[in-house]
């Protein structure tokens, strides 16, 4: 096991950048966008080498660090990661660099100094990261909050109209989840001895009534934050308004701190009430799914279309948790990434077109594949990724979570599939409407739609088009690394496995 | 007489409150024979050194544990400490009152007498250099803090109580600024003041009633052993408690707080906010952990009621509020009722955290009104919300520095209000008082909300023509502002220090 600090100083470097960045003169916009493109891209590096340096198949928590912090309370700077916070942070390296790149010019008119944008995507990225290394439950709790700062000001400074009400809305709702958190993190402390140490947690004894509170103080701020029905209503707000590179991260990464949340310290620390409480999470999963799907049929605002397809997503996702099957396991964690490299894209596509067309209503579109063909083509395959087309990465993720839940639950496991039905209609629909059929006139009008995808927008969208593909007919590099974490945590709630050797088949 | 023999006094532990004390007694004479233009370098010079010497004494006495003037006062961890928090606040204070760069003459009336608007009034509301008694008169309620969370009878307690309160209620109504409003502020003070400290007193005669005695030992002996009914002391808790609860402005008591807070002199206010509550408390704590430890069963509900009644309530009328002196008097009556969840938690955690709690607070709040004196336009400060939009766009630092007060008052991670709130939720769960944590946590939701719209305010919002400007700060400010802001940086990100020393001294004497 290698010496070097990698988690510590992969949290701190892009904090770092930040304040350089931030300090940077606000006169000279291209200087800041270059070292920010930079320092996200040595971030990148960085996180290479730390999935180099991680042993998939050994230990559950590896890489770990500690430094004391607060004695008195045994809180600790511990960082350790497994191998579903190991892809996760590797989500966040590759998808930060595509977003700046992608967020180019979109702080040029805000009229707000534009090297605190990039300073501040910077700073998320750090928060981000931190949540996802930390295995200490008061550091995760302090970046699991210090992440709203960021997010708030990229949403209400540079968002769009309505970005003070989704901004406000989005911190509330988020703080509100915190805060019950906060309840239960003091509780588990007490009843845990003085310890916020993970893997210490996880071995404490409680009483059933402590346990289930417990589990409710942290499942609602997960479940706020992923957002599951029916706690999902600030997503479409702050999706809607945000900025596209913020809009990408937000739902891209930030949600999954929910989902990641609840595997890394629902289900070990509370098995108990994790089990007690799974049917009631899998009938709100179910619940998203359909009505997230129903009501995004319904849009006619790209942004908030796209932020409603996530939220269905995140049922399938929360289903897959809470199945209890390693197979549905795994499909979550593989979701997790795949939604984030697949309706990332989707964010980032739909950004674009908004961008040139100055609106984000669909019915300000029609027929707008014939002005920009390839971005129209773009959408199309992202769409196609996000309604889990075969050969597309999200596919295996779904059928992985539908096969797993099917197992031990079939009813659940049908009315999910309906999902998949909704899902096609209303991607394609959206594509209908946006790139398809008869032009609009008032498109011709607008300058913007003169030019298809440029080489920048393609060097931000072309890798992500290349990991879908990749992983869709190839996962093996992500479900070797998540594969033990996922069998640990389900070993952890007692899951019993029906046929914990298909997984490999069906993966492959 | 050969009976009557003087108490003796180990002096060395009471000499901060000698100092000052002292210091108070020289500035009066100072206002007599310093010439006018010296008096305000000397009044203040004398007031700072006075501070920090009391300081650098109770540092020396940090591990002293005793009671002296025979049990009247008692020097023990959480005096010292407690002395320690009131001296290096009211230092940061002092630094507030001392400015005169903002405004010509600073924030203090020259002559407080001189009718409202009359032509006299007129001349030296402009120019004239304001009162210097106020240093006096503010060493006066330091030394009566200083007291008051060291007394140790009911009596010597009473005494300090007034020592305290009769310069604050002066201090409130020499604002230069809108002096009608300051002045009324004072007499509302005043007026309620004086029927709390009435309670009081005769909460205390009821004690002596039934334990025939004033100290707190004592008390603590008959509340444990008397086979008596038990209403008279009962009765006399509670009338006490009403007068220390008006202290510390938690709910019902808490209807002055917002108009003194708004009427008084902004570093009055400032003063008052984070110097005044941990006086309160110290008290408090004192009455309830040394003389009637034993009724907690008792008590622990009917201040759990308040504490509760205390958050709920400032948290819901701070969302209310247009002007930002009331908003931070609303958000400093929830405080109250967090600082309530820490006393009831009871035991050494529970005494720890409070203290924790109140050096945090107090540093903040500190922090929180330097901001206010800074934003202003020809009227002086600009207290409407509405004023304040777009401020981050004119002065992005002002504007960042009050975000980060605001985010610790919210309690976010990284700031000591989140440590605070944390240190007294967890003690408050350890004592077996989740209902008050889960109406903590509750009413933080609430009370996010007012600061958050400050944010916007300034963020998110464009700036108007009627956006103040925010004066350059002078010397003083600054060095309060950096103090107050460093403090919530430090102790939101290492608070391990403090954490211990509040640990250490978490230990009454009887």
């Amino acid at each position: 096991m290698s010496s070097f600090p990698y988690l510590s100083v992969l949290t701190v470097a892009p904090l770092v950048g930040a304040l350089v960045v931030a300090f940077l003169p606000r006169s000279r916009p291209d200087l800041a966008k270059w070292v920010t493109l930079a320092w996200s891209l040595g971030v990148l590096a960085l996180t290479v080498a730390l999935w180099v340096a991680f042993e998939a198949g050994g230990e559950r928590l590896q890489l770990r660090e500690s430094y004391p912090w607060i004695p008195g309370w045994g809180a600790n700077f511990t960082f350790a990661v497994d191998g579903i916070a190991l892809v996760m942070l590797m989500l966040i390296a590759v998808l930060v660099p595509i977003v700046i790149l992608a967020a180019w010019h979109e702080a040029d008119h805000s009229g707000r100094s534009v090297p605190v944008y990039f300073a501040l995507l910077l700073a998320l990225e750090s928060t981000m990261i931190g949540v996802f290394a930390a295995a200490d439950v008061f550091l995760f709790y302090v970046f699991f909050e210090v992440m709203l700062v960021p997010m708030y000001f990229l949403i209400g400074s540079y968002g769009g109209a309505q970005r003070q009400y989704a901004a406000v809305k989005f911190f509330l709702y988020s703080l509100v989840g915190g805060l019950f958190m906060l309840a239960a993190v003091v509780g588990l402390w007490v009843v845990g001895g003085h310890t916020f140490d993970w893997a210490a947690l996880t071995e404490i004894d409680m009483s059933t009534g402590t346990e289930r509170w417990l589990f409710l103080g942290f499942f609602l701020a997960f479940a706020i934050k992923a957002p599951f029905f029916p706690f999902h209503t600030w997503l479409p707000d702050a999706g809607g308004v945000a900025p596209a590179g913020a809009g990408a991260l937000l739902v891209g990464i930030l949600d999954k701190v929910g989902t990641f949340g609840i595997l890394r310290y629902c289900l070990p620390i509370f098995p108990e009430a994790s089990r007690y409480f799974a049917p009631l999470a899998l009938v709100l999963g179910v619940i998203g799914i359909i009505y997230a799907a129903l009501l995004a049929v319904g849009q006619n605002d790209l942004k908030r279309l796209v932020s409603y397809t996530s939220i269905a997503h995140f049922g399938f996702i929360g289903v897959g948790i809470f199945a209890f099957t390693t197979q549905a396991g795994t499909g979550a964690v593989l979701y997790m990434v795949n939604h984030g490299l697949a309706t990332g894209l989707l964010f980032l596509v739909v950004g674009m077109l908004v961008a040139r067309r100055g609106s984000a209503l669909i019915s300000d579109f029609g027929g707008a594949g014939k002005m920009v063909p390839i971005l129209a083509g773009v959408l199309f395959f992202a769409g196609l990724a996000s309604l889990a087309m075969p050969g597309t990465a999200p596919f295996v993720s779904e059928f992985l979570v539908l096969i797993g839940t099917f197992t031990v639950n079939k009813p659940i496991a049908i009315i999910a599939t309906l999902g998949i039905v909704l899902a096609a209609a209303y991607v394609l629909w959206m594509v209908q409407r946006t790139v398809q059929g008869t032009p609009n006139p008032a498109l011709a009008e607008v300058e913007g739609m003169r030019r298809d995808i440029t080489l920048r927008e393609k060097v931000v969208v072309a890798p992500l088009i290349a990991l879908i593909i990749l992983f869709g007919f190839y996962p093996k590099p992500i479900t070797d690394v998540i594969n033990p974490a996922v069998q640990a945590t389900m070993e952890d709630v007692g899951a019993t496995d029906p046929a914990p050797t298909a997984i490999t088949e069906a993966a492959k | 007489m050969d009976d009557l023999k003087a108490p003796s006094i180990d002096y060395a532990a009471v000499a901060p409150i000698l100092i000052l004390f002292g210091a108070a007694c020289l500035g009066v004479l100072a206002e007599a024979f310093v010439p006018r233009r010296a008096r305000h370098a000397v009044q203040l010079g004398l007031a700072l050194l006075a501070t920090v010497a009391g300081l650098v004494v109770v540092v020396t006495q940090a591990s002293t544990r005793i009671t002296t003037a025979t049990g009247a006062l008692a020097i023990d961890g959480p005096a010292v400490f407690l002395q320690g928090t009131i001296l290096a606040l009211a230092l940061v204070s002092l630094l507030l009152m001392g400015e005169r760069k903002l405004e010509a003459g600073g924030a203090f009336v020259p002559q407080a007498a001189i009718t409202v608007g009359s032509e006299a009034d007129t001349r030296q509301a402009t120019r004239a250099p304001g009162l210097t008694e106020v240093y006096p008169v503010t060493m006066f309620a330091v030394a009566g803090m200083l007291l008051f969370v060291a007394a140790n009878d009911l009596l010597t307690m009473f005494i300090a109580l007034e020592v305290f309160s009769l310069p604050l209620y002066l201090l409130c109504a020499l604002a230069r600024r809108r002096r009608l409003l300051s002045q009324e502020a004072a007499l509302k003070y005043f007026l309620l003041g004086s029927y709390a400290s009435a309670f009081f007193l005769f909460g205390v005669a009821l004690i002596y009633g039934f334990v025939g005695a004033v100290d707190l030992g004592a008390i603590h002996a008959a509340a444990a052993e008397s086979d008596r009914d038990p209403l008279l002391l009962y009765a006399g808790l509670a009338l006490l408690s009403i007068g220390l609860l008006f202290k510390i402005a938690a709910v019902p008591f808490h209807v002055w707080t917002p108009d003194v807070y708004q009427g008084a002199p902004t570093p009055v206010t400032a003063f008052m906010a984070a110097c005044t509550k941990v006086a309160a408390f110290g008290a408090l704590l004192r009455v309830l952990y040394v003389g009637f430890d034993g009724l907690s069963w008792d008590f622990t509900p009917v201040l759990g009621v308040i504490a509760v009644l205390t958050m709920i309530m400032g948290a819901v009328l701070a969302v209310t509020q247009t002007d930002i002196k009331r908003l931070l008097a609303y958000s400093s009556i929830a405080n109250a009722g967090y600082l309530l969840v820490g006393v009831l938690a009871s035991g050494e955690a529970g005494l720890a955290s409070t203290m924790f709690y109140l050096v945090a607070y107090g540093f903040t709040v500190l922090g929180a009104f330097a901001v206010v004196t800074l934003v202003r336009d020809a009227d002086g400060e600009a207290g409407h919300l509405s004023r304040w939009a777009g401020l981050g766009r004119r002065s992005p630092l002002i504007a960042g520095v009050f975000t980060f007060i605001l985010l610790a008052f919210a309690g976010i991670p990284l700031t000591s209000g989140f440590i605070g709130k944390f240190a007294v939720f967890g003690a408050a769960i350890e004592g077996g008082q989740t209902w008050l944590v889960i109406a903590g946590v509750v009413s933080s939701i609430v009370l996010a909300f007012p600061y958050l719209r400050v944010v916007v305010m300034m963020w998110l919002s464009d700036p108007s023509d009627a956006t103040p400007t925010v004066s350059v700060p002078g010397l003083f400010t600054t060095a309060a502002l950096t103090i107050g802001v460093a403090m919530t940086l430090l102790l939101g990100v290492a608070p391990s220090l403090l954490l211990d020393l509040t640990t250490g001294a978490a230990e009454f004497v009887r």
